[in-house]
């Protein structure tokens, strides 16, 4: 294990209770999930989504409140672990995955879990588990 | 205030939070949540933390918020419909699992990531979209 002195203890209680509130917030006022690859993947849908208008706020003010975090020492830099083949590779193993099971770790791990749903909770495992055996093997073995 | 200005509101609100969250937590940092999913290397059990911290928030209060008739500013929840756990859900999910083992990046912390102005932030999320998009012309 990493020293416990670089352990993120209240940055991660924080700001996983800060995601928690979003979610909440958005379910109680607004009726809807907090999954963000169903936000970006709705977009595709274009502005005659009723929903349109709510998704494009919503990644806007997530992309608006990381900026804004990161000109505080409070906020943790972007450290790449791949580089641009990596990246892309990631990307579209992440986007097309998302979309086919229908999320991701907001909308299956914080929502979808809190709903005691048993789908996301076999997501959850399944993608966890996938993630860890992909880094064993991209950087213990290969 | 509208019921539609409200919903306006809240989303671009609850996004901000979203967003500090995720920057404050360090979830934006590949390089944590790497650390995280490196079980047999240096473990960094941050993300365990940020996800406990998220469901001592969501865990109690979505069943309370969901037996409401309706939400605040909205005439009705717009919830997931399946129920059955079948081959593109998990498919999906390993897909998605290999891809966050590569680069260390879900949707929620690339598209934060994005504020950084980095160029390969942009090409994560343009594939990710891309990933998207061909999946959807798929029908999925």
């Amino acid at each position: 294990m990493i020293p416990i002195g670089d352990v993120n203890w209240f940055g991660g209680l924080v700001g996983g209770g800060l995601i928690g509130l979003s979610a909440m917030l958005l379910l109680l006022a607004n009726g809807r999930i907090a999954g963000i690859s169903g936000m970006a993947g709705g977009l595709f849908n274009g502005p005659s989504d009723p929903a349109f208008g709510m998704r494009a706020l919503f990644l806007g003010g997530v992309v608006a409140g990381a900026g804004l975090l990161m000109t505080t020492s409070l906020g943790e830099s972007v450290e790449l672990m791949t580089g641009r083949g990596g990246l892309i590779l990631a990307g579209l193993l992440v986007g097309a995955g998302t979309r086919l099971g229908g999320g991701c770790t907001s909308g299956h791990g914080v929502c979808g879990l809190a709903r005691r749903s048993t789908r996301s909770f076999a997501s959850t495992v399944t993608f966890m588990g996938v993630a860890m055996a992909t880094v064993y093997v991209t950087r213990h073995m290969l | 205030m509208t019921e539609a200005a409200s919903r306006s509101v809240v989303a671009l609100l609850a996004g901000l939070l979203f967003g500090a969250g995720l920057t404050v937590s360090g979830m934006v940092n590949p390089h944590r949540v790497i650390g995280f999913l490196d079980i047999t290397g240096r473990w960094d059990p941050t993300l365990a933390l940020v996800m406990g911290g998220a469901l001592l928030v969501t865990f109690p209060t979505f069943p309370r918020v969901l037996r409401r008739s309706r939400p605040l500013f909205a005439a009705r929840f717009e919830l997931p419909t399946k129920v059955r756990v079948d081959g593109a859900l998990l498919l999906g999910a390993a897909l998605f699992g290999a891809g966050w083992g590569i680069g260390g990046f879900c949707p929620g912390p690339g598209i934060a990531a994005l504020a950084t102005g980095s160029v390969d932030v942009v090409l994560f999320v343009a594939a990710m979209l891309l990933g998207m998009f061909g999946m959807k012309l798929l029908g999925r």
